[in-house]
């Protein structure tokens, strides 16, 4: 399969506290990469680096074959091709749902209004809201609010998902609501990069798994091996901070 | 500037100084009596007295508080209601005030949750009990950030007594540059006394506010 | 009780168009304050510690200076110190001004801070560009937290152009005093029913203009 992300030697610091430490990675077309670590490790920044939405110290991040460099121009181009979902509900409180979606085709993509529209519907009719279409996000619950964020992203045809945690701030039973649409898009074959603390969703969901920490890629491979036999130590403790 | 004019002058300011502050803390004094008044009979819905207090804080957040005491001072007495100005002053700025108050505790009384009025009933007390023991402080100190910006609001209002012939700061002001053309020394001292009135009670208004805030966030 | 003053001659009239005056004056400042206000709020909103320390100072003098102090300063003091000879008028719209500068840069510097990061993060992430950004997402969020609020603003101005009669501006509560004045002999008691309806065209058109307000507040909240 092509190869459609690839990282390498990314490198992030805040003044002397190194964050991000060389780390490579390639994500084939399709792939669903889950990234797990403790709070802190950097996995969170790491996906903001990728959407250039800080900047990097050294190392670069290829899409296609272009390089995403935050002090370069251009940086629009690429970042309307990287869909990108975070923690917060981040939906413009001043716009319906519907105006939310079609905003960004409509203004970057000079998508015509009725096109972007139609697609949105179709949409949201696919993740359960076609109801609210006209509804402002103060009036959804954070689940919905979260399913429409996805599906916004979604709009501008994204080459890759990146999901930011986007279960954190959820009340538990409005999890679920959330991963099953994230579990529908890995059917379609959508290529992904999720950080979660899920884990029971980051197995059932990953084509591959990694576990960041201290900055550092440390171990990763195929769920089964992944969660079942971890080779190093630190993954272990990692895992079985989650076993009670 | 002239020392020996700032010098001569600082009796009269001091003396217009003491009245201005005594006048504005009398009418502070009633603003705040007519402020809980009106919105407990708000939060009751006390019949007949709720649409009462509806129509006097919105009559009197409407309107100037010189054009109120225009029609105390010099309206009234036409109808027989006669009133000496230091008194008009106090009532007129208790008046204006007291329906700021009433706003301002409101919308206090209005944030504090509805599990704690059920909870205070619980323990067996009755609604006045429970009004002045549990639910009104807490509204209070929610209140205290509109409650502090009403006082420097009333204290600068205090600057149109002059109008109804109050010997206040302004006044003495206006009569000095009047009187003697002594225009900079007369505004100098002016604005001298005010921020002696008004910054102490800032201040200390910023500091109560930070308080307030730490105990309402456990910080 | 005096209210038959109202209609001799074009009493009523000129009660109307000295409230006029008061609502020009307000308006011309209300307009020049936010103008100014989102200048300086948004300057503010840089943190650099030069304009920090200026502006707070200045923030400050003018919460605590009472507006009728203000324009005695203005007038009487800029007269005085600068031999510059202004209208009362032009002194109450400076004083209005700085007034109202000062209160609507706060409240820009508030809704400024208030624009959460990510609102900024998930526009960029849709691949909009900064101007649009700005364009689409936070300058029409801005507005809709600070229109009720400057309305307010504008209320409060009405409310205080009420003050210029002391510096000799002819405005409604001033025409009032002279309608009284003219008319002591025949209706004795002018005075109740010329003040009351002074009392009551200021709470007409504050009370109109808070209620629409509170609709957009009530309208936008989120």
């Amino acid at each position: 399969m092509e190869e459609i992300l690839k990282i390498s030697g990314l490198t992030k610091s805040y003044g002397d506290l190194v964050v991000l430490d060389h780390i490579d990675l390639s994500v084939k077309k399709g792939e669903v990469v889950v990234l797990v670590g403790t709070s802190g490790c950097g996995k969170s920044t790491f996906l903001r680096c990728i959407n250039a939405l800080e900047k990097i110290q050294d190392g670069k991040v290829l899409l296609d074959g272009e390089v995403i460099n935050p002090a370069g121009g251009k940086l629009n181009t690429v970042r309307e091709r990287v869909g990108m979902v975070f923690q917060s509900y981040d939906l413009f409180p001043h716009k319906t749902v519907l105006q939310n979606m079609i905003l960004a085709p409509v203004k970057v993509k000079k998508v015509s209004k009725k096109e972007a529209e139609k697609e949105a519907l179709a949409l949201l009719d696919r993740v359960g809201l076609l109801t609210k279409k006209d509804s402002y996000p103060h009036q959804l619950s954070g689940g919905q609010k979260q399913r429409v964020a996805i599906v916004r992203a979604l709009m501008m045809h994204p080459e890759i998902l990146l999901l930011d945690e986007i279960t954190a701030a959820l009340d538990p039973e409005m999890v679920r609501e959330v991963l099953d649409v994230v579990v529908s898009l890995a059917k379609e074959g959508r290529t992904m990069l999720i950080v979660t603390h899920e884990l029971s969703f980051a197995r059932a969901v990953a084509d591959r798994m990694i576990f960041i920490d201290g900055g550092k890629i440390v171990e990763e491979g195929a769920p089964e091996d992944f969660f079942n036999h971890p080779q190093t130590e630190r993954l272990k403790k990692f895992l079985d901070s989650f076993t009670y | 500037m002239d020392a020996e004019v700032l010098i001569s002058y600082f009796p009269l300011y001091t003396k217009a100084f003491v009245l201005t502050v005594k006048i504005g803390l009398i009418g502070i004094g009633i603003a705040f009596v007519i402020g809980i008044a009106a919105a407990f009979f708000s939060y009751f819905k006390v019949p007949l007295f709720s649409q009462l207090s509806k129509v006097y804080v919105e009559l009197f957040r409407n309107t100037p508080l010189l054009v109120q005491l225009f029609f105390i001072y010099f309206g009234l007495p036409k109808i027989g209601i006669r009133i000496s100005a230091e008194v008009c002053g106090a009532v007129g700025l208790g008046l204006l005030g007291g329906s700021y108050m009433a706003e301002g505790f409101r919308s206090g009384l209005e944030a504090v949750a509805g599990s704690q009025t059920e909870s205070a009933l619980a323990l067996g007390m009755t609604r006045g009990q429970m009004f002045f023991n549990v639910i009104f402080p807490e509204a209070f100190s929610l209140s205290v950030p509109a409650i502090v910006a009403n006082v420097i609001f009333l204290l600068k209002e205090t600057s149109v007594f002059s109008a109804i012939s109050l010997m206040d700061l302004m006044f003495t002001a206006k009569d000095l540059i009047g009187l003697y053309y002594n225009t900079t020394e007369a505004l100098f001292l002016l604005v001298i006394f005010y921020t002696l009135m008004l910054l102490p009670v800032s201040i200390l208004g910023n500091l109560i506010e930070k308080k307030v805030r730490y105990k309402m966030f456990g910080a | 009780m005096g209210f038959d003053v109202l209609l001799k001659g074009s009493n009523m009239l000129r009660l109307l168009t000295g409230l006029w005056v008061a609502l020009r004056i307000s308006l011309i400042s209300a307009l020049i304050s936010i103008v100014l206000g989102v200048a300086l709020g948004s300057l503010m909103s840089l943190k650099k510690p030069v304009i920090t320390v200026i502006s707070r100072i200045y923030l400050e003098f003018i919460r605590i200076m009472p507006q009728m102090v203000l324009l005695f300063l203005v007038y009487f003091g800029t007269t005085k110190a600068l031999g510059i000879n202004m209208s009362a008028e032009t002194a109450s719209v400076i004083v209005f001004s700085l007034w109202g500068t000062a209160e609507m840069s706060d409240l820009v510097r508030g809704a400024l801070g208030g624009i959460p990061k990510i609102q900024y993060e998930s526009s960029f992430s849709l691949g909009l560009t900064t101007f649009q950004t700005y364009f689409y997402i936070i300058i029409p969020q801005i507005i809709r937290r600070m229109l009720p609020l400057s309305i307010n603003l504008i209320t409060r101005m009405i409310k205080t152009t009420s003050l210029v009669m002391m510096i000799g501006i002819v405005e409604v509560l001033k025409v009032g005093q002279q309608i009284i004045e003219a008319n002591r002999k025949s209706s004795p008691n002018a005075a109740f029913g010329i003040y009351a309806t002074v009392f009551f065209m200021y709470f007409i058109v504050c009370y109109v203009i808070s209620m629409l307000s509170k609709h957009l507040e009530k309208k936008w909240k989120s």
